[in-house]
């Protein structure tokens, strides 16, 4: 991994950022998004759903562009997707006719590295997750948290700056889920890359996180920057302790707050159309 | 893939716990499958055998149903006699791999074809407008319209025959491929593009595997597709061929021979239907455990 200067590699730049989405009608998804986020930290994103969560994190990994603003990593304007900012989707995107083996080491395939290297070092990554007796089966033959490790160890592969994570435990259930937040801690701890996470678990967030931000209803905005200042490593019973109820509370609310005036702003659109339709 | 089978795939996801390693069959449960199978197997005979014996009971009592009369159909019995005249002729062969070069010939540059243009097409929308309304015309126009026109255009005949049998197989496999493409799940391609995957790698690590089980099935139904133009294209043939031994028969009013004609392509279609299917099978194994799992 480089570094610049005393700084980690994985920084990323936003700045005044808007992106519109193509449509109907040219439509604003998130708006005014500015923020550094510094390298090998862990940053989560909550806000109300449809407020352009993945909207962003699609702008970072480079799918989208955005219409306007500064969106920087490391220095670099981000100009499509790459190897060095690695996503990671709700659903696995893991390839059906790859085993598991290939599917992590698909991504050293890509930068040319030989057969026999490459599988070496994929069967390291999936041994890193827990699934080195794995390695030959399909991803149709796997359980919903099976594959988004072996898609972690995909990602992780490639050593990027940046790992993206959109919703990743999202479909499994709570155990799963908690497993799968103790082995991401431990990679992230590990390898050090900066991770952007998408959730809409307050406690995941928090869990995660060093820094916590929530968006208002759309068009998303920053509404507010939540420094997560609580000690690592983190027990597992973190939850119940005064700091932790103390930050939650208050994501909570700013969250709760926005729900409802999204919800406000659509019953006035609607009402606004009402007299349209009579 | 069928779309029926899709969607009882995509009803099944929601209905079912996520997808759980594989329990080995005890002794007991393998043993009672391969009954069931051996059973599945002697009903297929028993009705093929059925099927046979009430033709021949219909066609001896001249069964006339009004709208559907036996009379003049040939009872299985003097089919039968047919085919072994048919064995015993020295022409068998001659008929035999004329077909078979006409309609493989036809179908391979098809199957070339029809996948490059598919593949194409499916991953680009400007392409698509260019390409696929002249297909889309050309496609209900049936093959026998073709053969004068296919004469001439082509300096031989049997370059002609092959051209029909081309036609039969081209959209099938086009369209089949243009449909597996585009119903490729774009977050692989974005993953992919996130791994370090460049164009050319899209293509050959995502979207040709991706598209390959729909094009599998566009090849099956273009090989069957193939053979069912055969008769219309060896119209033009002038001495040899399945196609042109059945046109034949029926210019001569040897009915018998016209059954066997048909028979013949049919058994050779099954056959090289499912030989498409089997080479597919072999192609993708992770598409049975897929189907099986989801
Ligand atoms: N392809 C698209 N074209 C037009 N509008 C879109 C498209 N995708 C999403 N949108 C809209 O953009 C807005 C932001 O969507 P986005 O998926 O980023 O929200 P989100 O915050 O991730 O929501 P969720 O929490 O439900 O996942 C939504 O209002 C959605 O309706
Ligand atoms: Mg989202």
């Amino acid at each position: 991994m480089t570094t610049f200067g005393t700084q980690k590699a994985g920084r990323i730049e936003l700045r005044d950022i808007a992106i519109h989405l193509p449509g109907k009608q040219r439509f604003e998804a998130v708006r005014n998004i500015g923020t550094t986020i510094a390298g090998g930290e862990f940053v989560s994103i909550i806000g109300p759903s449809g407020c352009g969560k993945s909207t962003l994190l699609n702008a970072v990994a480079g799918y989208l562009k955005p219409s306007s603003g500064r969106l920087h990593v490391d220095g670099e304007a981000v100009s499509g997707p790459g190897s060095d900012r690695g996503m990671v989707f709700q659903h696995h995107s893991l390839l059906p006719w790859r085993t598991a083996l290939d599917n992590v080491a698909f991504g050293l395939k890509m930068s040319g590295v030989g057969r026999r290297e490459r599988r070496a070092r994929a069967e390291e990554f999936l041994r890193l997750v827990g699934l080195a007796e794995f390695s030959d089966r399909y991803p149709a033959q796997l359980s919903g948290g099976m594959q988004q490790r072996v898609e972690i160890a995909r990602v992780l592969i490639n050593n990027p700056r940046v790992v993206l994570m959109d919703e990743p435990f999202g479909a499994l259930d709570a155990q799963t889920r908690e497993r799968m937040q103790q082995l991401l801690l431990e990679i992230w701890g590990r390898l050090q890359p900066t991770v952007l996470f998408v959730t809409h678990d307050i406690d995941e967030a928090l869990v995660l996180s060093d820094r916590v931000l929530v968006m208002t209803h759309r068009p998303g905005r920053i509404r507010e920057e939540i420094l997560v200042d609580l000690r690592r490593p983190r027990p597992e019973d973190i939850t119940v302790s005064p700091d932790f109820i103390a930050l939650k509370k208050r994501c909570l609310a700013l969250v709760q707050d926005e729900v409802r005036q999204s919800l406000v702003g659509g019953l006035e659109a609607a009402r606004i159309e009402l007299p349209v339709e009579a | 893939m069928s779309a029926s089978s899709i969607a009882l795939s995509a009803a099944s996801t929601t209905a079912t716990p996520p997808a759980v390693p594989e329990i080995p069959a005890t002794g007991l449960v393998t043993k009672w499958r391969a009954a069931l199978r051996l059973d599945r197997v002697a009903l297929r005979v028993l009705a093929l055998i059925l099927c046979v014996a009430l033709w021949q009971a219909a066609s001896v009592h001249h069964l006339d149903l009004g709208v559907l009369t036996f009379r003049f159909v040939p009872a299985p019995t003097e089919v039968a006699a047919a085919a072994w005249a048919l064995f015993q002729s020295p022409k068998l062969s001659a008929h035999v791999t004329n077909s078979l070069i006409r309609v493989f010939a036809g179908f391979g540059v098809a199957a070339l074809l029809g996948i490059a243009l598919g593949l194409v097409i499916g991953r680009s929308r400007r392409l698509e407008d260019a390409l696929l309304p002249p297909l889309e015309v050309l496609r209900p126009i049936p093959g026998v319209a073709w053969i004068p026109l296919a004469i001439l255009m082509f300096p031989s005949s049997e370059l002609s025959m092959i051209f029909i049998t081309f036609m039969g197989a081209l959209f099938p496999v086009l369209l089949n491929t243009i449909h597996g493409v585009e119903a490729i799940d774009r977050r692989l391609v974005a993953s992919s593009r996130s791994l370090g995957a460049g164009r050319w790698s899209v293509f050959a690590e995502v979207v040709l595997p991706g598209a390959l089980p729909s094009i599998v099935t566009g090849l099956a139904i273009g090989m069957g597709t193939s053979w069912f133009c055969l008769v219309t294209a060896e119209m033009i043939a002038g001495q040899y061929g399945i196609g042109y031994y059945t046109w034949e028969s029926y210019t001569l009013q040897n009915y018998a021979d016209i059954v066997v004609g048909m028979l013949f392509i049919g058994a050779f279609g099954m056959a090289s239907s499912g030989l498409i299917k089997l080479v597919g099978r072999l192609l993708m194994p992770w598409h049975r455990i897929q189907e099986r799992h989801t």
